[in-house]
């Protein structure tokens, strides 16, 4: 037997291994981490809504809808009003504007608001009973958020509004060319509907009284006085509040205005009343605002819809005297801060009304003999952790406390008082809550989104708007609605792209299947980072690794 | 070109998958139960991109075939970091003679088959730039001349890596690699050198070549497919960065590779019997200092004489533009 022939030896006889004996993670210097961080939008939007959450549902279409409906409600229970109404800052937020345009949340939540009213979906039904008892006070948005979010706690809830229905300044302050009152009175309805209690026109006047009724309360009255300035006038002129015109064109009997209207505030309620005063018999409606255009509170679209409704404004104007129908108005300057001054020049403007848009205080009657509750700037004094006035157990929010006076804002604020008043009654102090990182524009790849131009949703046009309260912006059917949900770049979230999956070199990521989103190996991660570099929506971390 | 049609889904055809996909309309790599046919455990350096392309390429023609494919590879990295003897990291039937003759021993295995009159059972051959522009030229060269039943696959990493990083007939001009230092008044590999092996390729008048990266999976697997989808001779050229050999973060393969096709500096197309039938269009188009800044091993052109260098490479962007209408659409 030649050597040929002999059988091998030593390492030649090793028999056929696997790579995966070898565990490549040990080369690590960083580890990749999957991270959760909460978006711009999320962070901009006063009511706290889960927006990147709820558009992710209804990027599913169809089967998605409800779902995204519920994580809406989940925080807002007026996805339907708020998707017509609100202002919409998360908008500003939103990082897609940083690509090409923002995404139309606003205009997917009205989606979702009006596919829940046509489907008749309920809200979710209460906890269960705690036999505590809250009283709410108002029943504007403030009140109502607060209202549900206690009643989900499975709290008695009752609702006492002084006026003849239930809504506070959605129903008695934004006209109904932006909310049809149809709408509304729906998504009131459903919070009836899940056992809070709303009695109209009856007006809270004993707070001690309502504290030994009931076990907490929660003061969301609004600010629904007009405020005044001093305006030289005589006897003749006529000088109404922007606030009392919205509300007596809501409730169904408009005042009579004339056909010039003087229109004093450059703010929403100033735009809203210019705009209502064309729709109830005014050829004429001009804007008086102290300075520029930069400077205006209004929201850019309502003066822009105000604007194309043929509303006219005068910029630096300040009125300097009203006699009978004719206006004195005085030329500003502003200065190097930007403050307006008068300059000595004046003009003249005929108008059969002035409507002062100048502002809105609280009604704080209820609280006169209260010493133990602070008022600060004519609004109510709260904790701002616990929302909490001077005296336990009563809380407040809304425009009667401090903050922004808008209805996203009351939502959000209502529904913290909910918290509070919740813990309150548990007797446990609020939470601690974990500070937000941003998922900012800079860590997202945005070489992976489609290239997709925002969905818009069509007006009414201006001829056919101002003869009527007809709703102005239409709403976006469900093919835009869903393509508009996917413009959203899911930022700081994964929204399983399988780029961290596909992308793997070292084949070191597992899938775990739909909605469970991946795992990375680490037995075999080599930690090069492509995954993070890679993902879309910035969901990924590179750490340290620790030896 | 061969790509698919996706309606919009937030993310469109660029990224690996997608939750709202239909299942057909799934990449292969987006599977949770793909081949995964070179697996974990292989010992290529921190964002290998030759490593990812591999696994991509060999998956897609793993299941075009039905799982009936036979693995040839030439002598280089993919080889080496893969089968450190007695592991192998492949799972497909895989064999590894010599650097130059991957070509020569596929055709063999391909041969053999018709021999034994089986036709449900393919031959995939791979290598380097190394193994194939150099090295296996002639082997390569007589495969396609032949029309070989084999689709031969080239990672292009452009230089001879995992000896230390020398000059490959592949390397671009300018280049610093071992064997090319940036010294002197020409820095880097010279100009005038070098071969393009897609052209020589499609010289053969082969069936299909086709180019692509590791910066378009969708892109790659259609090609895969196609490829799979016919027979004789088929080529296909990827680029695939390499951290180490090119001086970048290991993040960047995928980042880098996007940018030499945004660029113009390396043209994706496609095409058959010698003639380019599709390119693909530039989408957002990047200075060349994009794809070059990044690199250690251009790092020279970024300092003070390294201005005509740079402007040579906006000049190749811009003929490469020229030629292959990449600010085209394909018709």
């Amino acid at each position: 037997m030649s050597s040929h022939d002999a059988p091998p030896t030593h390492g030649l006889s090793t028999s056929p291994a696997t790579s995966l004996a070898y565990h490549t993670g040990t080369w690590r210097t960083e580890r990749p981490v999957y991270v959760e961080l909460t978006p711009p939008c999320q962070l901009a939007c006063p009511s706290g809504e889960d927006i990147r959450g709820w558009l992710g549902a209804a990027q599913e279409g169809a089967p998605g809808t409800e779902k995204a409906w519920r994580r809406i409600v989940n925080t807002n229970p007026f996805p339907a009003v708020m998707g017509r109404i609100c202002y919409h800052p998360c908008q500003e937020g939103c990082n897609r504007g940083e690509l090409d345009e923002e995404v139309g949340i606003n205009a997917v939540e009205r989606f979702l608001g009006d596919a829940a009213l046509a489907a008749g979906w309920a809200l979710p039904a209460p906890s269960a009973a705690t036999g505590r008892r809250v009283l709410v006070v108002g029943s504007g948005p403030a009140g109502l958020s607060a209202a549900y979010h206690l009643r989900r706690m499975g709290h008695e809830v009752t609702v006492r509004e002084a006026a003849a229905e239930p809504g506070g300044m959605m129903r008695y302050g934004i006209p109904a060319y932006r909310l049809p009152r149809d709408v509304l009175a729906a998504e009131i309805q459903r919070i009836v509907d899940i056992g809070v209690v709303i009695e109209c026109s009856t007006r809270v006047t004993d707070l001690a009284q309502a504290q030994r009724d009931f076990d907490a309360v929660v003061l969301t009255v609004g600010a629904g006085i007009g405020h005044h300035v001093d305006i030289p006038a005589g006897a003749a002129a006529k000088i109404v509040d922007a606030i009392d015109v919205l509300r007596e064109t809501a409730e169904g009997h408009p005042p009579m205005l004339g056909r010039k209207v003087a229109v004093y505030g450059g703010g929403n309620t100033a735009m809203d009343a210019a705009r209502t005063a064309k729709r109830i018999g005014a050829s004429d409606a001009v804007v008086v605002y102290r300075r520029t255009r930069e400077q205006m509170p209004a929201h850019p679209t309502e003066l822009e819809d105000a604007i194309g409704e043929g509303v006219r404004v005068q910029w630096l104007s300040t009125i300097a005297q009203v006699e009978g129908e004719r206006l004195t108005i005085e030329r500003m300057e502003l200065d190097e801060d930007g403050r307006p001054h008068g300059t000595g020049e004046f003009e003249e403007l005929d108008a059969d009304a002035v409507v002062l848009a100048v502002g809105q205080d609280a009604d704080l009657s209820l609280l006169e003999g209260a010493t133990d509750i602070s008022v600060n700037d004519g609004v109510v004094a709260v904790d701002e952790g616990t929302m909490m006035t001077g005296r336990p157990g009563v809380f407040a929010a809304g425009d009667v406390s401090p903050g922004s006076r808008t209805a996203t804002y009351a939502i959000g604020r209502g529904h913290r008082a909910a918290r509070a008043v919740d813990r309150f009654l548990a007797g446990l102090p609020m939470p601690a809550e974990p500070p937000a990182r941003e998922a900012t524009y800079a860590r997202l790849n945005t070489w992976y989104y489609s290239d997709a131009p925002k969905q818009h949703r069509a007006t009414l046009e201006a001829a056919r708007r101002v003869t009527g309260f007809e709703e102005v912006m239409q709403g976006l059917d469900a093919e835009h609605a869903v393509f508009e949900a996917r413009r959203c770049m899911s930022c700081g979230s994964c929204f399983e792209c399988d780029n961290c999956f596909g992308m793997c070199p070292d084949d070191a990521i597992r899938k775990l299947g739909p909605g469970l989103k991946f795992e990375i190996d680490y037995d075999y991660c080599k930690g090069c980072g492509i995954c993070a570099n890679e993902c879309p929506a910035g969901s990924i971390d590179m750490i340290p690794e620790i030896k | 070109m061969t790509t698919v049609h996706i309606p919009f889904m937030q993310t469109g055809t660029l990224a690996v998958g997608g939750r709202l996909l239909d299942l057909e309309e799934r990449s292969v790599q987006s599977q949770a139960d793909r081949p995964s046919s070179l697996t974990k455990g292989h010992r290529a350096c921190q964002g290998c991109a030759e490593a990812l392309a591999a696994r991509w390429v060999m998956d897609t023609a793993v299941e075009e075939s039905g799982g009936k494919l036979i693995v040839a590879n030439a002598t280089g990295c993919l080889e080496v970091f893969s089968t450190l003897y007695p592991e192998s990291a492949w799972k497909p039937p895989w064999i590894h003679s010599l650097f130059a003759n991957a070509a020569a021993v596929a055709t063999g295995i391909a041969s053999a088959l018709r021999a034994q009159g089986r036709d449900d059972v393919r031959v995939l051959a791979q290598g380097g730039d190394g193994g194939t522009v150099d090295i296996g030229l002639a082997a390569v060269s007589g495969m396609f001349e032949r029309n070989d039943d084999v689709l031969y696959v080239c990672y292009d990493n452009q230089g001879y890596m995992n000896t230390g990083v020398q000059r490959s007939s592949a390397t671009p001009p300018t280049a610093r690699t071992a064997t090319t230092p940036a010294v002197g008044k020409a820095p880097g590999a010279p100009y005038g050198q070098g071969k393009s092996m897609p052209k020589i390729a499609m010289a053969h008048e082969i069936p299909y070549v086709a180019t692509a990266t590791v910066a378009d999976l969708r892109d790659l697997e259609s090609k895969v497919r196609t490829a799979m989808s016919m027979h004789g001779a088929r080529y296909l050229h990827v680029l695939v960065p390499c951290p180490v050999g090119w001086g970048t973060s290991a993040a960047q393969s995928i980042a880098l590779s996007r940018a030499a096709v945004e660029s113009g500096i390396f043209p994706v197309l496609e095409a058959r019997d010698g003639e380019i039938v599709a390119t693909h269009p530039i989408r957002e188009r990047v200075d060349v200092e994009e794809y070059l800044r990044p690199q250690a091993r251009f790092a020279h052109l970024f300092k003070p004489g390294g201005e005509e260098g740079l402007e040579r490479w906006r000049a190749l962007a811009e003929a490469n533009i020229r030629r292959f209408r990449l600010t085209e659409a394909t018709p």
